[in-house]
């Protein structure tokens, strides 16, 4: 079906196809213009994730209910109207029944266990199951307060809608491709974490298909003894697998290195592991109380450093990249927005934290604070200037 | 091109090489085939060219191998990854990345190309292979033959000027092999790119070989010449050669339309009225082994039997004028089939044992694809049935859900009276059998000894039964043998013994000859003639047209999981372009399906 479709594709390129080759490739050929390209050119990936982060942010700055509904609404309008046709697009719906199954486990654990807020408002009594004197920390049913609910609602809200976010990252750019961003020194490592991505799915295939096969030597092919007795042909099996993956990968170029002199080697070694231990010492500065000023620069002079050595390093590999995302002015304005609202709900939670944690003891219906809720709607700027999908 | 001066390799651990005395070199743009039987050293020599022998394989290379003027021996096989393509068997342990288009361009990264030297060269590569449709397709779910191209594309982006393949078309079917060999003549003819190949399926690549380098024997030289100059004393060659052979033509022709153009006498000798194709066709043993079988089975039998009326056929006598269809038979084609059971179930009469399988309009469904749709069809005992059809056209549906590893969603499965998913293991093992298509899912000890131990347990038949079956189907075999270091014949031979262990009165075995040289694939076929003889019903889904035709008295098409066609293997074949065997082909309007045929009919 497709290769009947492709036949005249075929047939017209028979005559553009032998182009002098191994010669003159270094120059931009002057006859061939670039095909269009048939999707617009997607977003940096790593704008996508700086804006959920953003997003992530400021979910943890707030318990109000209101102000986190709108969160979660804003991310999955963008994820709505931005995502990719690709298969991890489809994680989203995983990670909101992942953020689901955390508020009905956060509610479940408050209403038997109890929980530490004093109320008044008693909804339920369940039967109290008597423990021993040495338990005494514990509870287990007796009366379910309102305000205990209502607590464990907010603060299970907060983590859902932190989760979402990561799930808006994931659906929006897909973590492979997020690594494929990655410096040109840490590409090999990049490479590994992307064959072990493809290598579980397959894992997990060969188990099934193996446990299946149980059944045709006549034994049952479930229950964990039929689990640990194709391990080991299942490991075996996946061992070849790597063997002639590396092989491949070998055959293809994988690891061809440039050679660097031996300065260069040097200051890149020297950058690299300087600025890591600056980044240690940093970050011990920054945690500590009596650590005083010496904390931030360090840390900003040694991840500099690092970042320095790793793009030296860089040149030892010659690769190059097929179709790198670019980072441009839309990349900018998602990056930024998820910012924004990150730092505005950072501030509103010094300046008014009565609205940003709505109290639950009293009871009080919690309010829309404006100017914050307004804040978080900078989050929608994605839907607007990144490039749409064809659906 | 590719040289290799006085070349030997022995791996580590072994005491004698594995190749030796290779001394030869490939001319810039021509394609030359590998071939010899398995485990002469083919792939061996395939990985020298590209480095991996002996920099990722260990062991010592003797000699030298040079490729494009540089030296394996200096250059490790990434430092060759510009001037030579590596493609292996298994097209999905090549991939890295896990879309078409980064694949295409995985290698030009490694090379360092400018990224408008690659955007151009992966979109050259796209319509060349007739990838475009597919490019931001995940790769894992293209079809077999879209892999292969896939993996072919991959290692073209480069422009190497040699590309060296491992079995290419082995798990394709015809049509995707044929599309995949088209693309590597294009490649051979318009760019002038060197192409070494080794290939057990002569029939589908012997023709496009400009040269033939045999490897005869294990550690033995290989030679180099023209393909009909090797094929005259190569110890493999496809049919259409044996054909050539046996009818003393010479030069020996190599496609089907030479051979048909040599072939007027033969057709003239063979139409003779002493001679017949379905005089030499080896008759299913239904009638004579099983002479009191179910009234139906019986009337199915009865086709087989030697008809008395046959002798002097209109088809023999009438010599240049094309055969009226066979009257002598009887298969019930399925609608009628379908129809008949529509009205009037057949009933199960307590006398006559069920059939080994019957299939009452099955339908199965796999993540919301139709796998199988509304399969009807009977299997009775001693009948070889190939099924056929493209790659994902349902044909391992079908076996698995004989085994009971699929559950149908619609209708009905019996084997041997059974419903298969709802029967325990342990007794659905003496009803039916399945030899997977990689028959290491079967085998989980770490040797053959164990492995036949455990086949009599799971089997619950007296100890040694299995390692005597063993013994009977492939001698030599020795016991202390890890199984993933058999070879892929010897390693069917294993599973099918483990299989046969209980007795099924139905095997099942899918994609039996991928891998397998003509020697392993004839021996193959003898002991299932065997076993088709002492009353099991086999079942094969095969893409081996050779093998069905040598094989089947049935055959089954498939296409996107329905039955397009159920009958006799003579009548199903020879109307299809893509499953006619090449004596079929060369001996048209004539009904001969195999060389054994003819030369049974010629003597």
């Amino acid at each position: 079906m497709s290769g009947s479709e492709a036949q005249p594709e075929r047939r017209r390129t028979t005559r553009t196809a032998p182009e002098p080759r191994r010669s003159g490739e270094r120059h931009t050929p002057s006859g061939v213009t670039a095909p269009r390209p048939a999707h617009p050119t997607p977003l940096h990936p790593g704008a996508w994730w700086l804006w959920a982060i953003g997003l992530g942010t400021a979910a943890t700055r707030t318990t109000n209910p209101l102000l986190l509904a709108l969160l979660i609404a804003t991310s999955a309008y963008v994820v709505a109207t931005c995502r990719p046709a690709s298969p991890a697009a489809r994680s989203y719906s995983a990670f909101l029944k992942l953020a689901l199954a955390v508020l009905l486990i956060r509610l479940t654990f408050a209403t038997v266990l109890g929980s530490p807020i004093p109320g008044t408002h008693t909804l339920v009594t369940l039967p109290e199951l008597p423990l021993p004197h040495w338990a005494q920390g514990i509870r287990v049913g007796g009366d379910v307060t309102a305000e205990s609910v209502l607590f464990a609602l907010y603060d299970a809200l907060r983590l859902a809608a932190l989760l979402i976010c990561v799930g808006a990252a994931n659906a929006l750019a897909s973590p492979a491709r997020l690594l494929k961003s990655l410096p040109g020194a840490l590409y090999e490592a990049g490479v590994a974490v992307v064959v072990a991505l493809t290598f579980a799915p397959n894992l997990i295939a060969d188990v099934h298909r193996l446990r299946a096969a149980r059944r045709l030597r006549g034994r049952p092919d479930s229950g964990i003894r039929g689990l640990l007795h194709v391990g080991l042909p299942v490991l075996e099996g996946a061992l070849e697998r790597s063997v002639a993956l590396a092989a491949a990968m070998d055959a293809r170029g994988y690891g061809r290195t440039a050679t660097v002199p031996a300065p260069v080697r040097r200051t890149t070694t020297a950058l690299t592991l300087g600025g890591l231990l600056g980044v240690c010492a940093g970050t011990y500065g920054l945690l500590t109380a009596e650590a005083g000023a010496y904390g931030l620069p360090l840390l900003l002079a040694g991840l500099t450093a690092a970042l320095a050595g790793l793009r030296l390093g860089g040149r030892r590999s010659p690769r190059t990249r097929y179709r790198p995302a670019r980072w441009d002015l839309r990349a900018g304005l998602v990056a930024c927005s998820g910012a924004a609202v990150a730092a505005l709900l950072t501030l509103a939670a010094t300046t008014d934290p009565a609205a940003l944690h709505p109290g639950v003891v009293p009871l009080t219906a919690p309010t829309l604070p404006l100017w914050p809720a307004a804040a978080v709607l900078l989050g929608l700027l994605p839907s607007l200037v990144a490039p749409k999908e064809p659906t | 091109m590719i040289r290799f001066e006085n070349v030997s390799v022995t791996y580590d651990g072994a005491t004698e090489p594995t190749v030796q005395g290779v001394d030869f070199e490939v001319p810039e743009g021509e394609l030359v085939l590998l071939v010899g039987p398995s485990g002469t050293g083919k792939s061996t020599i395939l990985n020298a060219v590209s480095g991996l022998v002996p920099h990722f394989t260990g062991g010592t290379l003797r000699g030298r191998v040079t490729v494009a003027g540089r030296d394996t021996r200096t250059h490790k096989p990434r430092e060759l990854s510009d001037v030579v393509g590596t493609v292996g068997q298994d097209p999905l342990s090549h991939f890295v990345t896990d879309t078409v288009e980064d694949e295409l361009a995985y290698g030009m990264e490694s090379l360092g190309l400018p990224a408008e030297v690659m955007r151009r060269r992966v979109e050259e590569t796209l319509d060349l292979l007739g990838l475009a449709d597919l490019r931001a397709r995940p790769i894992s779910t293209l079809s077999g033959g879209q892999q292969q191209r896939v993996a072919i594309g991959s290692v073209l982006t480069p422009h190497p000027t040699a590309l060296v393949l491992d079995e290419p078309t082995s798990a394709l079917d015809p049509a995707a092999a044929e599309e995949v060999l088209a693309v590597l003549q294009r490649l051979v003819h318009d760019l002038g790119t060197t192409v070494l190949m080794a290939e057990h399926r002569l029939e589908r690549v012997i023709q496009y070989a400009d040269q033939v380098l045999v490897l005869p024997a294990l550690a033995s030289a290989p030679q180099l010449g023209t393909p009909a100059e090797m094929m005259a004393t190569s110890p493999v060659y496809p049919p259409v050669v044996e054909l050539g052979r046996l009818a003393g033509w010479d030069p020996l022709p190599l496609t089907v339309r030479d051979a048909r153009r040599r072939a007027t006498d033969l057709r003239d000798r063979l139409a003779r009225p002493t001679h017949s194709p379905n005089a030499a066709t080896t008759a299913p043993p239904t009638a004579t082994a099983q002479p009191n079988s179910a009234p139906s089975a019986g009337s199915r039998a009865a086709r087989a039997a030697p008809d008395p009326t046959r002798g002097g056929t209109p088809q023999a006598r009438s010599g240049d004028t094309p055969p009226p269809p066979a009257p002598t038979r009887r298969w019930p084609t399925l609608p009628r089939n379908r129809n008949r059971n529509r009205t009037a179930p057949r009933p199960p009469t307590p006398t006559t044992p069920p059939p080994p399988a019957h299939l009452q309009s099955v339908t199965v469904t796999r993540t919301h694809t139709r796998a199988l749709h509304q399969a009807t069809l009977t299997i009775t005992p001693g009948e070889t049935i190939a099924v056929m059809g493209r790659n994902g056209a349902g044909k391992s549906t079908l076996l698995n859900t004989l085994v009971g590893l699929l559950e149908p969603s619609s209708g009905t499965v019996r084997v041997s009276g059974l419903t298969p998913h709802r029967t325990a293991p342990p007794t659905l093992i003496h009803h039916v059998g399945l030899v997977p298509q990689d028959p290491r899912d079967l085998l989980y000890t770490d040797t053959v000894a164990a492995e036949c131990a455990a086949a009599d347990q799971d089997a619950q038949a007296a100890p040694g039964t299995c390692r005597t079956l063993l013994s009977d189907l492939l001698p030599g075999i020795p016991d202390a043998t890890h199984p993933r270091d058999l070879s892929e014949g010897q390693r069917l031979t294993l599973a099918l013994a483990v299989v046969l262990t209980a007795r099924p009165p139905l095997l099942l075995l899918d994609e039996p000859t991928r891998g397998l040289d003509y020697a392993a694939k004839s021996r193959l076929v003898t002991h299932l003639r065997t076993l088709a003889a002492e009353g099991h019903a086999i079942v094969l889904a095969t893409h081996d047209v050779e093998l069905a035709a040598e094989l089947a008295h049935r055959v089954i098409l498939l296409a996107d999981g329905e039955v397009i066609a159920d009958g006799p293997t003579e009548d199903i074949v020879v109307s299809s372009p893509s499953f006619a065997p090449q004596v079929t082909k060369i001996l048209a309007p004539q009904k001969w399906l195999t060389v054994t045929q003819v030369r049974d009919a010629l003597s």
